[in-house]
């Protein structure tokens, strides 16, 4: 089962909500699934000053949000593309095996997001 | 206040009832002999397990020599499909199971299927009855075995067991029912039911886990699975749990006892439950059956556009134990079964909790639930990006 941290973040999830105007925005999953994670970025010379999540999932999938948002804060735009699963599943102290997918939800949706900005920012 | 933890997951198991702790209590140290010994020990233990076989006998109309203590439900389940489809084989490898049945049942009937026996499925509607009409129009004459339960875990409904059993028997096919959730709920005499074969656990009824029973009608040809000693008339091996039997057998006659009082009174909370979560939580769907045929214990919804896991662990950071049918909770990464059986989108099947409750809750504990409820589901959907993009989705 979920260890104390994971429990901890999801009473208290942080960057909850959206970003008006969110430079990057990513959305990944299906209801059906089970999962769907969105994330809004606010990028400023490239780095990330804001991220905020909305996400429909278990406490893992809520857990992992609020982590991956709370890590890209500051970050580069290439630095968190570099941004895995297990980073975030390391910070939360570990998921249960069944739960490792919600991770790898979190780093896709903020790839997307960082895509999401960069063809905004081509265009 | 209320006091906290609130145990609302009486579908998943029961607290043991202090009679039948005290019943069983000196079979662990003092009459510990093994049932099957023929000095006084033994003899001292083969009585307590008579009586307490004629006590469940009794409360169920069968014989003494008709009920087989096992495990618990999943054996007594195994053992009736199992053991009646492979003794029967000679006359028809065709068995009929409904979609909604545990999982003891599900998957030992996909293991008879790779032994080559062909399985065909009940069809339910959207509340979870069997459809009568369907299930005489995939009955054979090589069906050898008809499984329906009395009553479903997730979503209480009551199933027609007396009309399913005639038509199995009109076509000369046996009848099981699995009565773990019903067994000392309901009235289960297998007289009156019409059935050749029955399941019943333990722990559900306030008795002690890894006891359960099958009826098996004086007749009804089945293989034994678990081979071995005497014990059970030789049908079932293994040392007799005699202590687990003897508080099996107290639990059952308490409950049977009782049984009218304990289903007023359950009823009771569970409607005031379901009326206050439908009057005041927005987008929520019961499941299963409105009042009618429905276990007294079970309330279960599916709360729109969030997922189950995170409500039960909601829940149960604000001290409210309960279950959910998401993928999420069952550790697979499908939802429940039973929620599909029924016909509900993907997406609410996620979104589901089972409340069950017992004769010891109250209804203050209902009110502060509802209110905890209330508040979990807003916060979730605060947080779901479904619940802003309700207008763009498609729902049921």
């Amino acid at each position: 089962m979920y260890n104390e941290k994971v429990m901890d973040v999801f009473k208290n999830p942080k960057n909850v909500g959206e970003i008006e105007n969110a430079d990057g925005v990513g959305l990944v999953g299906n209801e059906n699934c089970g999962d769907i994670m969105q994330i809004f970025l606010k990028i400023e010379n490239d780095i990330i000053v804001d991220a905020k999540f909305k996400t429909f999932g278990c406490a893992a999938a809520i857990a992992t949000s609020s982590t991956a948002t709370e890590m890209v804060k500051g970050m580069t735009v290439e630095e968190a593309l570099k941004l895995t699963n297990r980073r975030v599943v390391e910070c939360l102290g570990g998921l249960p095996a069944q739960k490792l997918h919600c991770s790898v939800l979190a780093e896709e949706a903020i790839k997307k997001a960082i895509e999401d900005y960069q063809s905004k920012k081509q265009a | 206040m209320v006091k906290t933890p609130i145990y609302f997951d009486h579908a998943a198991t029961t607290p043991l009832c202090k009679e039948a702790f005290d019943k069983m209590s000196p079979y662990f140290t003092q009459i510990f002999g093994n049932a099957n010994s023929q000095h006084m020990f033994g003899r001292e233990a083969v009585k307590a397990v008579d009586e307490a076989r004629d006590s469940i006998a009794k409360i169920i109309n069968c014989k003494p020599n008709e009920l087989y203590f096992t495990s618990g439900g999943t054996e007594a389940d195994n053992w009736a499909l199992r053991g009646v489809a492979r003794a029967n084989a000679n006359k028809g490898k065709h068995v009929i199971i409904s979609p909604i049945e545990h999982a003891a049942m599900l998957v030992t009937a996909k293991a008879l299927e790779k032994d080559g026996f062909e399985i065909s499925y009940m069809k339910v509607d959207e509340e979870g009855f069997v459809d009568l009409e369907h299930l005489k129009t995939i009955i054979r004459p090589d069906t050898t075995l008809v499984c329906c339960m009395l009553a479903n875990n997730e979503v209480g409904t009551i199933e027609p067991i007396k009309e399913i059993a005639k038509i199995a028997h009109d076509n000369g096919s046996l009848m099981f029912t699995d009565a773990v959730q019903a067994a000392g709920v309901l009235k289960t005499d297998v007289k009156e039911l019409g059935v050749d074969l029955m399941s019943m656990s333990g722990h559900k009824i306030y008795g002690p886990k890894g006891i359960g029973a099958l009826y098996i009608r004086n007749g009804v040809k089945v293989e034994s699975i678990l081979t071995g000693g005497h014990q059970e008339r030789m049908k079932r091996g293994g040392t007799t749990n005699v202590p687990a039997i003897v508080g099996f057998a107290e639990a059952f006659r308490i409950a049977d006892r009782d049984r009218e009082k304990n289903f007023e009174y359950v009823c009771s909370l569970r409607d005031k439950f379901i009326d206050r979560i439908l009057a005041e939580v927005p987008f929520v769907k019961l499941n299963g059956p409105r009042k009618e045929n429905r276990l007294p214990a079970n309330a279960d919804f599916s709360f729109r556009f969030i997922e189950g896991e995170s409500i039960l662990f909601s829940l149960d950071l604000a001290g409210i134990a309960v279950s959910s049918g998401s993928a999420c909770s069952s550790g697979s990464l499908e939802p429940s079964h039973v929620l599909m059986a029924l016909g509900l989108p993907e997406g609410l099947a996620h979104g589901s909790i089972r409340f069950s409750f017992g004769k010891h809750n109250t209804l203050e504990e209902i009110d502060y639930a509802v209110d905890v409820v209330k508040e979990a589901v807003e916060k979730l959907r605060a947080m779901s990006p479904l619940f802003k993009a309700q207008g763009d989705i498609k729902y049921v």
